[in-house]
């Protein structure tokens, strides 16, 4: 945080929490939080002419911990493509080195997103006994501040609480490890199949019986709705579906996102979902099978957007080589199958699984080619921006350092159709999704919604990140872009979000004319449940422990503090 | 065509990194820019000129610039690396990566060359009149993408791992190889005209291996499935013919299973 | 009144037990009792009792002999040299936490060194494999909780790993492995008769270097195809039998050593483990774990994979782009080869493990070691600056073999004056800003640096 005073002057304000759009303002930011106004000693920033947005908020992205970590370690030549990190950033000219592409290392993730304008991260699956892995990533990663979100979904005690029905015990378990692993919400990936996985089975749809454990995916996303709202969280769960990637998979999809109907928001974070459904692109399949594979996007949409308790995430696939890891570990045996690329998985005891598998995702193979506008097409049939992010699933869809190229797609028919143009199948992609005939393009409001004051708000950070609020965080994010003439040429649009002519980030300049000039004050947040201790749950947890179903000591579990500097800690308190 | 002359004038005290010594490089520049194009020696950089006296001028386009070493780099790395044209001549031994990544153009190297030479290959050729040490046109580490064309011909014996995951081109050895040959492979072909010790095609999707002397060990993965006459490297011989590596998975095609062939000469 | 400290990991193996007992005098100075660890760990923990220890660097003179000197000289020294080299080589982390792994991170950039470690010589080509083709593992849990066939390939966990077996693979009672050895069925596949062997069920004694051929042959059986009568020694119809065995396993946990990784082939032949995982995974669940050896040698290879993106032989001399390829980049090639003039040894005994001849190369140029104790490397070294025992008088973050982060506690007071790894290093590292006149990196950790602190000794 930055003592100092700072005005941006004159730039075109897009601010969609105060619904400002693009009047010409100045921005003012005292000890590292928007104010008002400074005094006229206060260091200027001339934002004439460019876009002024707020710090962007990503909700969902592989950035920290052990699968992110398996994956860069398991592909060197991921490192050799990366000619474009020889930037000279090194030591002598005051920065640490940068390497890798498509999972690049904990640096480069810090600079690239504050080169695109980003302030925080939500590190998107966190296995809680890998925890302290997670923070010493999180720990040198500069700039950026990020969180974790822990996976339960195929948690032993979420499990077994849930076959009971208890939802309380669920969410004393839930706040319990919030606290040891320094968590900040609810992550559901493959709810019940990444736990059959550990068998090398899987559940397909949301009512496939988990081994042993005998209850159903529907049974774990309703329980953990309910757990979530009880608690009170900042943010809702957040959800990877069953039969991820897979043709004719929508209807699944559609079947676990009305899991959330009827049920309401409780929390005192300005949140009003209760369900976040993540990547959303690898959900949205039509067809038997490859063959008549093709994009149900509009079917998808036209059920969100009547629910006004769901937000998603686009998962938008960018075209590029990259890596895919998520902690639903039998997609990712799967997609080993289909691709024999190299496969790395770690089975993490009594609680969740990863895989990551290389994979190229080809503009001239027809199923990628339908990925691609799959994506793109959820943001486009959005009528609620504020429910709609952008994302790539980082790095499973894309790196994030595509996110540039994403808004390119989505503010520009333009340069859709002459990605299209290009693609070997181009007619029968047309076919086998609507992007041709969609003519939306949206607006830099739309992106600001996407990026910024839609994930704060789902995240329940609306009162800090997302927006130019006095009071709100200084980050302020300038983009070269002039809102009255936007560029004809949309590369230069993709070009102006790939480097921000200036970042602010609590008040401090850490990136000016697209490079970075300052390491920051990168903050870790988590989230405090305080609530009366549960005896039965101390019990069955400290009992997994002495038993040894865990083979580590209880005592060593919970990340110590030194791990995590700069905390940010969100209080949630439980009434009796 | 220009020919631009190296005198190595000094051995480096740890190893010199030559990256700049292809005619792609040399191209457009006269002696004394090339003298002055850079190379590393652990942290500094250092210039041409500071190991090698340079006389003749490069040529317009790499294609017309044609490089003559006139001495030993057994301590210079990645000599012709990436090159796309031309040729480069080195009149003695060549340390690591000696063409790798090389898309065309022709290397000579009358001596030996040290372990990854004509790593991820695409095109051009390289001849080595001496032995090679190990990794002889393999892929660079973790890559599924080895070799994909050009060829390497090494005239004395090689080391271990030849055109590992290799995917096209040729390698011939006209000696002998100690263990793993087209390991991983997806396509390519391999020509041992010695004996090797052992773990010939092993994790082999496909592609073809040719051995004219013998194999100690032959791999439980591989079956004999008849005797073929071929023509290898400009002679005919009779081979036994195995397919494998059975172990491996195998795409198919028109029905059919493809496997890895495996040609090693019949007995007499 | 003597404290008696629970749940204290263990800093020898790579089973990184944490459920040793210590019993620390009241000034807690002394280890007096050590509980639940097997004879090497109980006795590592006694060694920090050693009056002896280095509590000083020591540099060596002209006339040969070692002096001791202050820190800041040593600390100037080591700034110096590592800056001058053209190319230093800093080995080691077999023994040390992942905060003094970070930390050596901005020195090595800074000096434009090559960063390895003890892997190396050891699961250096277990890295190669996992380049080539992944990884399908899991955590020690799940193998105790589940296994039912456990494999032993080239690894003796009896001698190499004394409580593995009791803790996770052979013996233990597992959540759905409630009888113990009696529900698990034991491969060992060596070529000697080792006292794992002899706990086995089946023990296929293979001719030795023929693991590659042996994976081979139960790959190609597994795909319903013949193979020779004998292959490495083995008869056909062992190897069809433990193929099966194998395949009908509900959970098949595999188990690799040395013996794989420093035969010939080396990283082949645990690609070829991989794969063979990789198909059992069509029949069953299978997966695959390096027995890694010492307690935080997965340290490195995880923190520098988030740091530059290569677990070890990671050459950084470029100052714009790290570069792997061992072969290359690797300790004992570039000591052969004289590709270093600089060499830093850090809580390893490259002295004790390297073969003669690389020590021999090293040894023309500057050698400096950093290490709790006196060994091989610190009486040949040039400099000796001797640090905290990381997880005795020092905690910290150490990965287990399965790569699970265990934050080990400190038992005792680190010795007056000296530091740790990580301060060590940070107080290097600021030398060398200073000598270059260049503002240091700390990132966002710095300001608010907060040193591991123990729970234990506060």
């Amino acid at each position: 945080m930055s003592s100092g005073e700072l005005i941006v002057k004159g730039g075109f304000v897009i601010d969609p929490t105060r619904k400002i759009n693009g009047d010409v303002g100045d921005i003012a930011i005292k000890d590292g939080k928007i104010v008002e106004k400074v005094s006229s000693s206060a260091k200027v920033i001339d934002a004439k002419g460019k876009v002024v947005m707020a710090g962007g908020v990503d909700v969902h992205s592989h950035v920290a911990g052990p699968k992110v970590n398996a994956g860069r370690l398991m592909r060197p030549e991921d490192k050799l493509r990366a000619g474009v990190c020889r930037s000279g950033m090194a030591q002598k000219n005051g920065f640490r080195m940068e390497s890798g592409f498509s999972i690049p290392s904990v640096f480069r993730t810090g600079y690239e997103y504050a080169r695109m304008g980003y302030s925080f991260v939500m590190e998107a699956a966190m296995p809680p006994l890998l925890a302290p892995h997670t923070h010493e990533e999180i720990h040198d990663t500069p700039i950026i501040d990020e969180a974790a979100l822990p996976v339960f979904a195929n948690n032993w005690f979420v499990m077994e609480y849930l076959r009971q029905g208890e939802v309380e015990n669920t969410a004393a378990y839930i706040a319990w490890l919030l606290k040891v692993t320094k968590g900040y919400g609810v992550k559901l990936v493959n709810p019940g199949g990444t736990a059959a996985w550990a068998w090398g089975l899987n559940c397909l749809s949301i009512n496939d019986p988990v081994p042993y454990f005998e209850l159903t995916p529907a049974d774990i996303i309703k329980g953990l709705i309910q757990a979530n709202e009880y608690l009170g969280l900042p943010h809702s769960i957040h959800i990877h579906q069953n039969n991820l990637g897979n043709p004719g998979n929508y209807p699944e999809t559609l079947a676990s996102l009305k899991l959330a109907e009827g049920v309401k928001a409780k929390n005192k974070f300005g949140r009003e979902t209760v369900m976040h459904s993540t990547h959303l692109q690898f959900h949205s399949y039509g067809g038997e099978g490859w063959k008549d594979f093709c994009s149900k996007s509009r079917e998808i949409m036209d059920y969100i957007n009547k629910q006004k308790n769901i937000t998603f995430d686009l998962g938008c696939v960018t075209l590029d080589e990259t890596t895919t890891m998520t902690a639903d570990g039998p997609f990712e045996h799967h997609l080993h199958g289909l691709n024999h690329l190299k496969w790395t998985n770690v089975d993490v005891e009594l609680e969740t699984a990863a895989g990551v598998v290389p994979y190229i995702y080809d503009k001239d193979v027809l199923p990628n080619a339908i990925q691609w506008a799959t994506g793109l097409e959820l943001a486009l049939f959005a009528k609620d921006m504020d429910r709609a992010f952008i994302t790539t699933d980082h790095p499973n869809a894309g790196p994030f350092t595509r996110y540039p190229r994403v808004i390119k797609w989505l503010m520009s028919k333009k340069a859709r159709e002459a990605t299209l143009a290009t693609m070997k199948n181009t007619d029968r992609v047309i076919n086998a999704t609507y992007i041709h005939g969609i003519d939306r393009e949206l607006s830099l409001y739309d992106i600001a919604q996407m990026t910024r004051s839609g994930p704060a708000k789902c995240l329940g950070l609306a009162r800090t990140y997302g927006g130019l609020a006095p009071g709100m965080n200084g980050d302020v994010s300038v983009f070269d872009l002039n809102y009255k003439d936007m560029p004809k040429d949309a590369e230069k649009i993709e070009a102006a979000f790939q480097r921000a002519a200036c970042f602010i980030k609590d008040g401090e300049i850490v990136v000016k004319d697209g490079e970075v000039v300052s390491h920051g004050h990168k903050k870790t947040v988590w989230v405090k449940v305080k609530m009366p201790e549960n005896p039965q749950v101390t019990r069955d947890v400290s009992q997994a422990f002495h038993r040894g179903t865990y083979t580590v000591d209880i005592s060593n579990y919970p990340v110590r503090e030194y791990l995590a500097p700069h905390q940010s800690i969100i209080d949630v308190n439980v009434e009796a | 065509m220009a020919t631009v002359t190296l005198k190595p004038t000094k051995v480096p005290e740890l190893i010199f990194e030559g990256y700049s010594i292809t005619p792609d490089a040399f191209a457009g520049k006269t002696a004394a820019q090339i003298a002055a194009l850079p190379g590393h020696e652990g942290k500094f950089v250092l210039k041409l000129g500071e190991f090698f006296t340079v006389s003749g001028n490069g040529g317009e386009t790499a294609a017309d610039t044609d490089i003559v070493i006139d001495g030993d780099c057994s301590r210079v790395k990645y000599i012709g690396s990436k090159m796309t044209a031309g040729s480069v001549t080195v009149n003695g031994n060549a340390d690591m990566y000696v063409g790798g990544w090389m898309k065309g153009g022709k290397i000579h190297i009358k001596g030996n060359v040290d372990s990854f030479c004509g790593i991820q290959m695409e095109g051009g050729e390289l001849l080595v009149d001496g032995d090679a040490k190990n990794h002889v046109g393999c892929a660079y580490r973790g890559d599924w993408r080895g070799m994909k064309g050009g060829t390497i011909r090494i005239k004395g014996s090689a080391g271990n791992d030849i055109g590992t995951a290799m995917l096209g081109g040729t390698i011939i050895i006209e000696k002998d190889v100690f263990i793993h040959v087209s390991t991983h492979a997806e396509g390519g072909t391999v020509i041992i005209k010695g004996d090797v010790e052992g773990r010939v095609g092993g994790q082999m999707v496909k592609g073809d291996m040719y051995v004219l002397g013998k194999i100690k060990f032959m791999l439980p993965g591989y079956k004999k499935i008849g005797t073929v006459e071929k023509e290898v490297d400009g002679a005919k011989y009779t081979f036994d013919h195995y397919i494998g590596d059975l172990g491996e998975r195998h795409g198919k095609s028109k029905g059919q299973y493809v496997y890895a062939n495996l040609y090693l000469k019949a007995a007499a | 009144m003597p404290k008696l400290i629970k749940g204290v990991g263990c800093p020898y193996c790579g089973s990184s037990c944490d459920d040793i007992e210590v019993l620390v005098s009241d000034d807690e100075t002394k280890v007096l009792e050590v509980h639940n660890a097997c004879i090497i760990g109980t006795n590592l923990f006694h060694h920090a009792n050693d009056p002896t220890r280095p509590r000083l660097p020591r540099k060596r003179q002209p006339d040969g002999s070692m002096k001791e000197i202050p820190y800041e000289d040593a600390i100037d020294y080591m700034a110096k040299t590592m800056l001058a080299a053209k190319k230093p080589l800093i080995y080691g982390f077999g023994s040390t936490n992942c905060e003094g792994m970070s930390a050596i991170g901005r020195i090595a950039e800074k000096s434009g060194a090559v960063l390895d470690n003890c892997a190396t010589i050891c699961h250096g080509p277990s890295f190669l494999a996992i380049f080539d083709n992944g990884y399908p593992s899991c955590t020690l849990g799940e193998a105790k909780n589940r296994a039912d066939v456990v494999v032993f390939w080239g690894c003796n966990p009896m001698h190499a790993h004394p409580r593995h077996t009791s803790r996770y693979s052979i013996f233990p009672r597992g959540y759905f492995t409630q009888k113990g050895q009696m529900q698990r069925t034991v491969l060992c596949i060596d070529p000697r008769e080792t006292d794992t062997a002899k706990l086995a069920d089946h023990h296929l004694m293979l001719d030795q270097g023929h693991d590659y051929e042996l994976f081979n042959a139960f790959r190609t059986v597994l795909r319903g195809h013949d193979i020779p009568d004998v292959v490495a020694g083995i008869p056909k119809e062992t190897i069809k039998k433990s193929a099966e065995i194998m395949k009908n396993a509900k959970f098949c946990m595999i188990f690799f050593g040395m013996g794989c990784t420093h035969t010939d082939g080396r990283n082949h032949n645990i690609d070829h483990a991989i794969s063979l995982t990789r198909d059992l995974n069509d029949h069953t669940k299978c997966s695959i774990m390096a027995m890694r050896g010492h307690y935080n040698i997965a340290g490195p290879g995880q923190v520098w994979a988030w740091q530059f993106g290569f677990p070890y032989c990671i050459d950084l001399s470029k100052g714009t782009h790290a570069h792997m390829n061992p072969g290359e980049t690797s300790s004992v090639d570039l000591a052969m080869r004289d590709e270093v003039d600089c060499f830093v040894n850090i809580g390893a005994d490259a002295g004790a493990h390297f073969p003669i001849q690389p020590v021999q190369h090293l040894k023309k140029h500057p050698f400096i070691v950093i290490d709790p104790n006196f060994n091989m490397a610190s009486e040949i070294s040039d400099l000796h600056i001797p640090v905290r025992i990381a997880g005795v008088d020092e905690p910290g973050v150490v990965y287990r073999m399965d790569n699970v982060p265990i934050q080990f506690k400190a038992v005792l007071k680190g010795l007056p004056g000296v530091p740790s790894d990580e301060e060590l290093f940070d107080r290097v590292y600021e030398r060398m800003c200073e000598l270059t006149n260049t503002k240091p990196i700390w990132l966002a950790a710095k300001e608010d640096r907060r040193y591991p602190e123990s729970e234990a000794v506060s």
